[in-house]
């Protein structure tokens, strides 16, 4: 029984036929068209350095809610569709920090600080309830956060603001759907050590602040407890045998995902300049999944590269689309191209066996 | 019909290998109609191979199909399909039961064979859209009822039917087959009570009077000597025996099941250990583990010995270990070194010292995705924090990535894993090697007492002897207490100190490894559920 | 001792029930409170459910083979709203319209029913989650055809319904000439409350079909493969092509049904008709006490029944008791969500239970054998 594959036995066809396999052919897909995308923007006109900046940019607004997806990844509760939950404590935070009075930078520390026991609250009630339903976990996410944000959207109207940049003006309570951060926090991150150079602009705030997290997640990954969230995800009954709480790492895993989610919300804010209410958060789960797949996660793998990249190559297609297709044909197919490559991709990796052989 | 005197069914030198394993030699086998033969062996002796190649499954054919010629009424005939094998008038009961749990027990019977009716949509689009025709459906299965000889309620829904009735069902089902010669009947009375176990052997002798022949595979041996009218004793792939149920005993078949030369590695030195302090004591263990229910276990384990737990499959040796550790719901106390182990917490008993292998290799034993440094050091550095480093006071717990790859390097050699490196993944590897790898695992977390559970199932001739080497070096060189659970006896017979037998979820007795098999023999076939 | 019985049959009827039981208290609460008349009530309800019940039956038949809700019934409906676009251009109207529709949207249904059906059969046990996700991809392609290709590739005439730039089209298509027109035909009309008769009748016959599909060999194998895929694959059934029947069906009836939807309403609001009509449609029938692997037609209309009533008082009983219209609106969405999401992990836990016992139940056999000895 020799089942170690003989590499050297391989010719350059198997080879290339292997690693489409491994890659996956929508990955290598999407990530020819944005490579085409790039060559053809200084073609069309569309001024290629821009490109690259507004790539950046949205890279920058993202990556945090998209290394939320990481933690549930990693303990095997699959991709989080509840995603809205850690937004929305993320919004509570923003919206409480700006009714408390808090102004410019100190603003955003405390939405930080104040979104942090909502997210841990809900992320622990959440926990809970994915640790009995077991195996059912993406569909059920998916509507808890529907259910979620739709609360939110009667709390938003119901929940006694007075701060009068954020409630309605005329009948002087009820949060707006969409709130300024001018004043507050808008591009707090971004400003700070931004790089100008002709046309291309880099944030370089927001991008250490993206690079502190995720080499905070990469460390925590490298624990003992993230080496026993690991091993949760890759064999539960392996880990439980060998003495660890699976429950408890779940739980573990959904708080964490949920807090960074919290977090995102925020750093997206303060790169877009408003908050946006109610109805918003509904379907932001959609493009994060899809990102960390693209970027080469599976449903129960992802890595910190599978997040920058994945991040990347979807923001670049965002972002690319709409100016170079226009350019190019006249003719702007930007949202089904988004929305075909992302769902695509999400669907792709639904249908995949889960590599984890039980 | 081609010869009238040809039997019903004749299989000629049927061999088969798994792998390069050879599990079936030179089989010889015949039935005639009506004919009741009894099959028995020990778990692994090649029956239910047998059986797979007589139904024509898909493992057969995946696994290189088989050599020999199996005949039926003289014609040589190949199945390539269980289909093809039920057209030839061949029914099985399976051991795990195959019900549509809301459907009634008519229409699991006539399962996708159910009596149709025509009408005017289902000329258009097909024969699938016929109605089914529930008159025509109530005569089969009362007919088919009737055949067996054992009333079940027709119209009661499965999931709301007593284990038994199910079992009933099935062989109903078989029955409604209007073309059925050969009814194999693998472990039918192991769910059963004693009275429906007695009702069935009633019902295949009137199914042998009505014809059919009947191939009865079962551990209770006193069965198969009230019902049968020839028995054959499978051993280690070959057919041991071969002779009418009227002269042949229990004791007889039973010995001859476990009977062999010995040809396993050298034996070692049984030493007696009951002056040895006791090092765990069980007590009323229960175990809730599917298939392998533990009842009522009491159980003294010596210090430094190596204690072996063997049993047919189904009986709960397996559930011992596993109850103990955790995996499974289990009651009971269990003392070991003078202290209770809480039972259903694996940490506890990992705190205590103990280990496990488990036999479930691919299941609990391996994180199959991840690099063997992982699974070698991941129970030490959560049970024990080994491999790691301490930052910020022990606040951060940082993997040892060093440590970690010495340490599966060191078992590497120790243990002669065939890999790649310590970073290739676990699931790459031949069973064996992933064998050894449980092993390292456990050994690295340098246990006082030590479950090991069939370390050998499904693995060559040559690792085994090395697994088996390494738990005897383990135990003399470390002086640690073994616990092997196998259903190999000679296996256990080879290393171990004592052996307990396990039958219906209790202990059936305690013997030194040097009795003759024969006496272990008796002993797993006398409390058999 | 008959009271104690009686009283645990009432509890756990309730248990059953809780769901439905829940919105009649709803309902009960909001009622009066909205002031509506009955009469308004009665007739509303009654307009709905001619609306919307032939697409909530299209649901029954997944739920069947045991492929959950099918959140890709979004597919039909696209299915359908291409079918009453292109009728819609080529100008036929009336009843004959409607038939027309319906007829042209069988193809593309079984088109779409038969690719979900393929990439279901690809996620086994996460059908949801998938099929959710297959109406958001197929929702894009949807764009696709009926945003650029309708108009460029795909001959549309008139411009009352393309958009000016010639290709694409407009974001409401009006259907007046073919509005009402089933429910109109035979409309009988009993004290103010018009009850629309072919409508109904068209329902009833998809009912009787249900009835009588249920006691077909397909309809008998999509049950075995619903309860237990690999007992029906050992028994011969052929599982993946049974699965894709089902899906295939479902498709075809949610395309039907989205037509009659729409000759109701009036128009289509081509982008976003479809968008949110399998979440209602998947809400009302848990409100009617069905769960992710059982549904009956009774669940359906009593679905219709509590899930609209609370659909239609909400909004007014909300912007009563607190001021704010909104406040209604916002609670009948997210009660729509609540019920799936209540009902998905009612499914999901029962799926676990069942354990345990089996243990409790060593644990006597040993006590039993003590008090023997």
């Amino acid at each position: 029984m020799n089942e170690t594959l003989d590499k050297t036995n391989m010719t350059l066809r198997d080879r290339l036929k292997a690693f489409v396999d491994s890659f996956g052919l929508p990955r290598l897909i999407i990530a020819a068209f944005l490579l085409m995308l790039y060559i053809a923007a200084p073609i069309v006109g569309a001024g290629f350095w821009m490109q690259i900046s507004n790539t950046i940019n949205r890279f920058s607004w993202n990556a945090v809610m998209v290394l939320a997806m990481v933690p549930m990844i990693h303990s095997g509760c699959g991709l989080n569709f509840g995603l809205p939950l850690g937004i929305i404590s993320g919004l509570l935070g923003a919206t409480l920090s700006i009714e408390l009075g808090f102004t410019g930078p100190l603003s955003f520390l405390m939405a930080i600080l104040i979104a942090t026991p909502f997210a841990i609250v809900l992320g622990i009630l959440y926990g809970w309830l994915l640790n009995k339903i077991k195996g059912g976990e993406m569909m059920i996410a998916t509507y808890v956060g529907f259910s979620s944000v739709s609360f939110m959207c009667m709390m938003w109207l119901l929940l006694p603001y007075h701060s009068p940049t954020m409630v309605w003006g005329f009948s002087g309570k009820g949060l707006r759907t969409t709130i300024s951060l001018e004043g507050f926090y808008d591009k707090v991150l971004a400003n700070f050590l931004q790089i100008n150079i002709g046309n291309l602009s880099i944030p370089t705030g927001t991008l250490l602040f993206f690079a502190v997290l995720a080499f905070g997640m990469w460390a925590f990954l490298h624990t003992k407890t993230g080496t026993a969230m690991t091993a949760v995800g890759s064999n539960p009954t392996f880990a439980k045998a060998a003495g660890v709480n699976v429950d408890k790492m779940r739980m573990l895993s959904v708080v964490l995902s949920t807090w960074l989610a919290a977090i995102g919300i925020l750093v997206y804010e303060q790169g877009f300049g408003f908050i946006q209410l109610y109805m918003a958060p509904f379907y932001m789960a959609l493009p994060a999944v899809s990102a960390i797949l693209i970027g080469g996660a599976s449903v129960n793998k992802a890595s910190i590269a599978n997040v920058i990249i994945g991040t990347f190559l979807f923001q670049g297609i965002v972002t690319m689309t709409p100016t170079v297709m226009n350019n190019m044909i006249h003719m702007d197919m930007s949202e089904v191209i988004r929305v075909v490559a992302s769902q695509g991709m999400i669907l792709y990796a639904l249908t995949r066996k889960t590599e984890a052989t039980k | 019909m081609a010869n009238n005197n040809a039997p019903l069914l004749e299989m000629r030198n049927i061999k088969k290998a798994f792998f390069g394993n050879q599990v079936l030699t030179d089989i010889n086998l015949t039935l005639a109609e009506g004919e009741v033969l009894g099959l028995c062996g020990e778990n692994g002796a090649g029956k239910s191979t047998l059986m797979k190649i007589l139904f024509g499954m898909d493992v057969i054919r995946d696994t290189g199909g088989y050599e020999g010629d199996i005949l039926i009424n003289g014609e040589k005939v190949t199945f390539n399909t269980p289909f093809d094998a039920l057209a030839a008038g061949i029914g099985m009961v399976h051991q795990e039961f195959s019900l549509i749990p809301g459907f009634t027990a008519t229409e699991n019977i006539l399962l996708n064979r159910e009596p149709k009716k025509k009408n005017v949509i289902s000329e258009v689009f097909g024969d699938r859209l016929d109605t089914l025709d529930y008159n025509v459906m109530t005569g089969r299965a009362e007919a088919a009822i009737d055949k067996m000889g054992f009333h079940i309620d027709k119209n009661m829904v499965i999931s709301e039917m007593p284990v038994g009735h199910k079992q009933f069902t099935e062989i109903a089902r078989e029955l409604s087959k209007d073309q059925l010669k050969i009814l194999i009947l693998d472990e039918p009375t192991a769910v059963l009570t004693e009275k429906e176990a007695e009702a069935l052997l009633a019902s295949i002798r009137s199914m042998s009077e009505k014809g059919i022949a009947v191939i009865f595979i079962t551990h209770r041996l006193h069965e198969i000597l009230a019902v049968c009218d020839r028995v054959v004793v499978m051993r280690d792939g070959y057919v041991v025996s071969d002779e009418p149920a009227a002269n042949t005993t229990v004791n007889e078949i039973s010995s001859r099941m476990v009977g062999r030369a010995v040809e396993t590695t050298a034996k070692s030195e049984i030493r007696d250990k009951s002056d040895a302090k006791t090092i765990m004591s069980i007590r009323r263990l229960w175990v809730d583990m599917p298939g392998e229910i533990v009842r009522d276990v009491s159980l003294d384990i010596k210090e430094g010995e190596i204690l072996g737990i063997g049993g047919l499959a189904g009986q709960g040796k397996l559930g011992i270990p596993n109850g103990i550790m955790g995996l499974y719901e289990a009651g009971g106390t269990v003392e070991f070194d003078g202290a209770k182990i809480p039972l259903n917490s694996p940490r506890k008993c990992l705190d205590a010292s103990l280990a496990f292998v488990s036999e479930d290799r691919r299941g609990v034993g391996l994180l199959l995705d991840e690099s063997l440094e992982w699974n070698v050091a991941f129970p030490a550095m959560q049970v024990q924090n080994k491999f790691l480093k301490n930052y910020l006071g022990g606040f951060v717990k940082w993997r040892d990535e060093k440590s970690i790859r010495e340490v599966t390097e060191r078992y590497i050699d120790e243990l002669a894993i065939k890999c790649t490196g310590s970073k290739q993944k676990a699931k790459e590897l031949s069973g064996g090697n992933q064998q050894k790898v449980c092993l390292a695992k456990a050994f690295a977390l340098e246990p006082k007492f030590l479950f090991v559970s069939e370390p050998t199932r499904g693995i060559d001739v040559g690792a085994k002897s090395l697994v088996l080497e390494a738990l005897r070096k383990f135990n003399r060189e470390s002086g640690v207490t073994v616990v092997m659970i196998s259903s190999e006896l000679e296996e256990l017979r080879s290393i171990c100190d004592r052996i307990a037998i396990i039958s219906g979820g209790k202990v059936a007795g305690i013997l030194p490894a040097s009795k003759p098999s024969e006496e272990f023999g008796m002993l797993m076939v006398s409390m058999v559920k | 001792m008959k009271n104690k019985i009686t009283a645990g049959k009432i509890l756990s009827f309730v248990r059953d029930n809780s769901v439905p039981l829940m919105f009649v208290l709803i309902c009960a609460v909001c009622i009066p409170i909205s002031g509506f008349s009955w009469g308004y009530l009665i007739n509303e309800i009654v307009t709905r459910m001619g609306r919307n019940i032939f697409l909530i039956l299209a649901l029954l038949i997944p739920i069947m083979s045991g492929m959950g809700l099918n959140f890709g019934m979004t597919l039909g409906a696209m299915a359908g709203e291409i079918a009453l676009i292109l009728v819609s251009d080529w100008q036929i109207w009336g009843i004959p319209g409607v038939v027309l529709a319906m007829i042209i949207s069988i193809p593309i249904s079984v088109l779409l029913g038969a690719f979900c059906g393929k990439i279901l059969n690809m996620a086994k046990g996460r059908e949801m989650i998938t099929s959710y996700i297959i109406s958001f991809f197929m929702n894009g392609i949807y764009q696709l055809i009926v945003l650029y290709m309708m108009g460029s590739i795909i001959p549309i005439k008139h411009f009352s319904i393309k958009l000016p730039r010639g290709y694409g089209i407009r974001n409401t298509v009006s259907l007046l000439n073919m509005r009402q027109c089933l429910d109109n035909l035979l409309a009988v009309r009993i004290s103010g409350v018009k009850i629309p008769v072919l409508t109904f009748l068209i329902i009833g016959v998809l009912c009787l079909f249900i009835v009588w599909f249920r006691k077909t060999k397909l309809g008998q194998d999509m049950r075995a493969v619903g309860q237990d895929m690999n007992v029906a694959r050992d028994a011969g059934i052929n599982v993946e092509r049974t699965r894709i029947i089902s899906i295939v069906m479902s498709t075809v009836l949610a395309g039907f049904g989205m037509v009659i939807y729409l000759q109701n309403m009036g128009n289509i609001a081509t982008y976003s008709s479809h968008s949110q009509i399998g979440m209602f449609c998947i809400a009302a029938l848990l409100v009617g006490g069905a769960s992710v692997d059982k549904a009956s037609i009774g669940n359906v209309f009593l679905g219709v029944i509590l899930f609209h009533t609370m659909f239609i008082v909400a909004p007014k009983a909300g912007a009563e008791i607190t001021g704010d219209s909104m406040i209604g609106e916002y609670f009948r969405v997210f009660v729509s969500y609540a019920v799936i999401t209540v009902a998905l992990i009612m499914y999901e836990t029962k799926k676990r239970k069942h354990k345990s016992q089996n243990a409790q139940q060593l644990q006597l056999a040993q006590e039993e054998a003590d008090k023997h000895e």
